[in-house]
């Protein structure tokens, strides 16, 4: 409790502080701090994409990021992608539709790379979409579904 | 991960001052600092948040050649129009490393700075002999799993792989790394283990990488990046080659060659041996491929990576081909 410090973070556009110590990474905060749990943390050392989210709108893992080196920036989760009605994502839509989970463990990670993927332009064919998509590991193995879907995603957002 | 201290950094001179302390380490884009303070490899009391440092990303290039900041990220410099037609081995280096999240993360410098993949390095609770880690104490990886670790450079100290890329294609194209004021080439930059694996680069306490250069050539501009690895995609290199080549007038004989080797080195691995056989000579296969066997002169395996005397040959080799075949 010595070395404590106070941040303001810019988490889906709302500013939320929290008290906490300098090591703690962007995913411990989310998760524990502001009960953003949609994040998940798997590896939890930068191998597996599980925690991705978008600061400043660009996909970054948040386990390997310090909660205070973002204050200022804008910060997406997952729980950020809906619209104000609560409408899902189209790529949120595209997973469901082409069932591309089994344990769903991994999936906001997809989805929050996916979304940037996209938007990157990185979605044109499969063979991109698998190169960009690779630091998002799926242990049950749907890689063929995720792809669908974010191809399909890709045509809906275009 | 040990609890430390944080400072945000507001000025170069403030973070310099910060980083001549003791136990104190720069935080850029994170992704090597953070993972290693979880393996427990780094202890820093004080970290040293440079990421809200203005003006030190820029990336420009004229007909000189190109300044990349320090904290350019990876995917920026990546994807910057001029550096991939000016410098395609290094973009084409900065794109076949890690995933699109750690590109977005990683900075210029801190790539340059990434430590070794060494399973043994990595995991010191388990395997506390590392003479990298805790000088003295022995290296587990010569008699161990060393599938992945170096042919080149290395010493009875050590034998862990500089695991980066974009080094690799800057130690081709003679780029120059920038401490402030003083500026080092990337060949003298990075140091062979020796009996001193600890210390792998040239810079001093209370020193930070401001910025590289990279100087304009024909060869830089018909290069290319050639990684072979155990996955398509998001793994460190079995073998790489960053290649440039600059011909004749006829278009057959190469006036300059340049040749950096990745993924088999203790640093990133510069195989003049191969440039001086080439330079001079027209451009064939067989002249190519017996040249290229230069690169592996010298290399010890351990065991594990005994494929890779044969594998750094051929990759150098058909990098060749495929660069001169776009010159």
């Amino acid at each position: 409790m010595t070395n404590e410090t106070i941040l303001h973070l810019d988490v889906n556009g709302q500013t939320q502080t929290l008290t906490v110590e300098p090591r703690v990474t962007l995913l411990d905060a989310l998760r524990d701090h502001l009960e953003l749990t949609g994040t998940k943390k798997g590896c939890d050392q930068g191998q597996c994409g599980a925690c991705t989210v978008h600061v400043d709108g660009e996909r970054v893992l948040s386990c390997l990021t310090l909660a205070a080196q973002v204050e200022g920036r804008k910060i997406t989760t997952i729980e950020g992608l809906s619209d104000a009605g609560g409408d899902l994502h189209p790529v949120q839509e595209a997973f469901l539709e082409h069932d591309a989970f089994q344990c769903g463990y991994c999936t906001p990670g997809q989805i929050m790379s996916a979304v940037a993927c996209i938007r990157e332009g990185h979605a044109g064919s499969d063979d991109e979409i698998r190169e960009y998509m690779s630091g998002n590991l799926c242990r049950c193995g749907a890689y063929p579904h995720i792809v669908e879907a974010v191809r399909e995603a890709a045509k809906v957002m275009s | 991960m040990r609890d430390f201290s944080y400072l945000r950094a507001n000025s170069v001179e403030e973070a310099l001052r910060a980083a001549a302390m003791p136990a104190t380490m720069l935080l850029a884009g994170g992704t090597t600092l953070l993972d290693l303070a979880k393996c427990g490899v780094a202890a820093p009391e004080l970290v040293v948040d440079i990421t809200h440092l203005k003006g030190l990303d820029a990336i420009r290039v004229d007909v000189d050649g190109a300044f990349i900041g320090a904290l350019a990220k990876m995917s920026h410099v990546a994807a910057d129009t001029a550096i991939q037609a000016q410098y395609p081995a290094v973009s084409e280096a900065l794109s076949q490393a890690a995933s699109a999240q750690l590109r977005n993360m990683a900075t210029i410098g801190g790539n340059l700075l990434q430590r070794t993949r060494c399973a043994y390095f990595r995991d010191p609770s388990t395997f506390p002999a590392c003479n990298k880690r805790n000088p003295g104490s022995g290296c587990s990886a010569l008699e161990g799993v060393n599938r992945g670790h170096a042919i080149l450079g290395t010493s009875v100290a050590c034998i862990a792989t500089y695991p980066g890329d974009l080094a690799v294609a800057l130690v081709a194209l003679d780029a120059v790394v920038h401490l402030g004021e003083r500026k080092v080439a990337v060949d003298d930059f990075f140091l062979l283990p020796g009996t001193t694996p600890h210390k792998e680069h040239a810079m001093q306490s209370g020193e930070m990488i401001t910025a590289i250069t990279i100087p304009a050539s024909v060869a830089a501009r018909h290069s290319t990046y050639l990684k072979v690895r155990d996955r398509q995609s998001y793994e460190f290199a079995a073998a790489s080659a960053a290649v440039g080549i600059e011909f004749e007038p006829d278009g057959e004989t190469i006036r300059d060659i340049r040749i950096g080797l990745g993924g088999a080195a203790t640093k990133p691995w510069r195989a003049r041996a191969v440039e001086d056989a080439l330079r001079g000579k027209a451009l064939e296969p067989d002249t190519v491929k017996s040249a290229s066997r230069l690169a592996v002169e010298g290399a010890i395996a351990h065991g594990g990576n005994h494929y890779k005397i044969e594998l750094a040959p051929r990759v150098v080799e058909r990098a060749i081909l495929k660069t001169g075949a776009m010159a």
